[in-house]
């Protein structure tokens, strides 16, 4: 791309505001009631963050990969894609999160909280049930409907900040998995700011 | 879908029963005189290369008509174009680069396949790969669901120099009637004024509204002197314009060229220069598309007018 300089944000918009709610309202009622079941994942998730049991990373990543090979499917690939080309690359994106966070949840055993003590896990914890229980309805806020909230497991923006709250309480961080959530959420933030902007 | 009108005079005997389901299905939302607009002989410029006339006024497709899978959305876009066509109009742009527009336009023109008029089809090729390029634009054509493009552009000169001779090999085997190229919002424009001089082309298509005007300087004459159709791109800078002006009172003077609204007092000035073939105005409304094409009827403004439209806008 030649001139790259002269691109704003706003250039690379694709739909409008309206589209973009409506693909959330569409999503959730084909989906309806995964958001419960993802709901009752990220509960688990959070309980067994402070269990004892043994295997407890291992359930907490296979939630996770679900999540996010779910997302990358039926979310970026089956319904994002039809108003938004770079989707498709976005759900390879999101599978590839699913690979890594795959590898490390088996290799480096990394979700286990024996302590709440320290900043980081507290932040960590903070952040994931920001993800969880608050950030859906904050779409009320912003003007969506019941129908167009975002929620943790089925779509991408709970997900990844949900994914960056569990990295942050890993008791052996693995930098491998932060870009593509963070890289999300630069995205997100970017699309959501450009089309608050052109109304 | 009825398709590339075989001679000005076909298109004319269309446009009276156009015009008049125009008047059917738009009355209760134009503004009187908007309707009296309607009822006179709409603005047409001819295709420099052909003689063949167009409507000032067309339509694009970008972001407007993007809607993905939603039927309720597809079928308000549908009902954008049914009401474009009767009003008179008949150029519609869109690109693959625009998501499901392509789609979209396909769905809008079977669903009303037997009352809508002769469609004008302009598609773009923006893909790097030139291999590529004949297989996107059969893509385009089936989502479309047109027997072929009447005008063909490279999309903001990408790999034009691949994919310019391929689209003048199709226009020599009478597989799309003009070709052209595309660029918005001032890009590249050296390099697009080369390729004006250098190649046979039939459009150019280029961002022109009432605070961007940098395109009269050269592009514009040089459309002029190459005998080159201009689409115009973005002439209300994806709404800002008309979101700007609307907090503004209309100048009383705008009735001097039968001007309702904003919308036409923008879209007047720029298919009154004397370059311009086409404006193409982007909308998923049934109002606004009818507002636009307002400004494809009634009269047009001339130099010293243009001058004082410019004036007062850039007062506000």
């Amino acid at each position: 791309m030649s001139e790259w300089w002269t691109y704003r944000p706003s250039d690379f918009l694709l739909f409008s505001s309206r589209t973009y709610h409506r693909l959330f309202e569409l999503y959730n009622a084909d989906i309806w009631p995964l958001q419960i079941l993802a709901l009752v994942g990220g509960i688990a998730i959070l309980a067994l963050l402070h269990s004892r049991i043994a295997w407890r990373s291992r359930v907490i990543t296979v939630i996770l990969v679900c999540c996010w090979l779910w997302v990358a499917w039926a979310f970026h690939w089956q319904r994002y894609a039809t108003i938004n080309w770079a989707a498709t690359y976005l759900a390879a994106a999101f599978a590839i999160e699913a690979v890594l966070l795959m590898w490390i949840g088996v290799v480096r055993d990394p979700f286990r909280v024996d302590s709440i003590r320290t900043t980081r896990v507290r932040w960590g914890i903070a952040i994931f049930c920001f993800a969880l229980l608050v950030q859906p309805f904050l779409g009320l806020l912003l003007g969506r409907s019941w129908l167009g909230l975002e929620f943790f497991g089925v779509t991408p923006d709970p997900t990844a900040i949900a994914t960056l709250g569990l990295l942050l309480t890993s008791h052996r961080m693995s930098w491998l998995a932060w870009p593509i959530p963070v890289l999300w959420c630069l995205i997100s933030v970017t699309t959501l700011g450009v089309l608050l902007q052109t109304g | 879908m009825k398709h590339l009108p075989t001679s000005l005079s076909a298109f004319e005997q269309r446009r009276a029963l156009l015009l008049a389901l125009a008047t059917q299905s738009a009355a209760p939302l134009l503004a009187p005189s908007a309707a009296v607009a309607q009822a006179r002989p709409i603005i047409t410029r001819p295709v420099p290369s052909s003689g063949i006339a167009l409507p000032a006024v067309g339509l694009g497709s970008w972001i407007t008509f993007n809607v993905g899978n939603d039927r309720g959305a597809r079928d308000r876009c549908a009902e954008v174009m049914r009401n474009f066509f009767a009003a008179g109009g008949r150029l519609i742009d869109s690109s693959p680069m625009y998501g499901s527009a392509q789609e979209v336009i396909g769905y809008g023109l079977s669903k009303f396949d037997k009352i809508m008029g002769p469609v004008f089809a302009a598609d773009k090729v923006w893909i790097s790969s030139a291999a590529r390029g004949p297989g996107q634009i059969e893509t385009s054509r089936q989502h479309w669901n047109v027997p072929h493009f009447d005008l063909l552009q490279v999309h903001n000169l990408l790999s034009w120099q691949e994919h310019l001779p391929m689209l003048l090999a199709m226009k020599a085997a009478s597989r799309v009637r003009y070709v052209g190229i595309t660029t918005s919002e001032g890009r590249r424009h050296r390099e697009f004024e080369q390729v004006m001089a250098s190649q046979p082309l039939d459009f150019v298509q280029v961002t022109y509204n009432i605070v961007d005007r940098e395109v009269e300087q050269r592009i514009l004459p040089l459309a002029l002197d190459r005998r080159i159709g201009v689409l115009i791109n973005r002439p209300f800078r994806q709404g800002e314009l008309i979101r700007t002006l609307n907090r503004h009172a209309l100048p009383g003077w705008a009735v001097e060229i039968d001007c309702t609204n904003w919308a036409q007092f923008l879209l007047k000035f720029i298919v009154s220069h004397p370059a311009v073939t086409c404006a193409i105005p982007a909308t998923s409304s049934v109002a606004h598309v009818l507002e636009n094409m307002g400004a494809a009827y009634g009269r047009l403004p001339d130099e010293p007018m243009r001058r004082r439209m410019v004036a007062y806008v850039e007062k506000l």
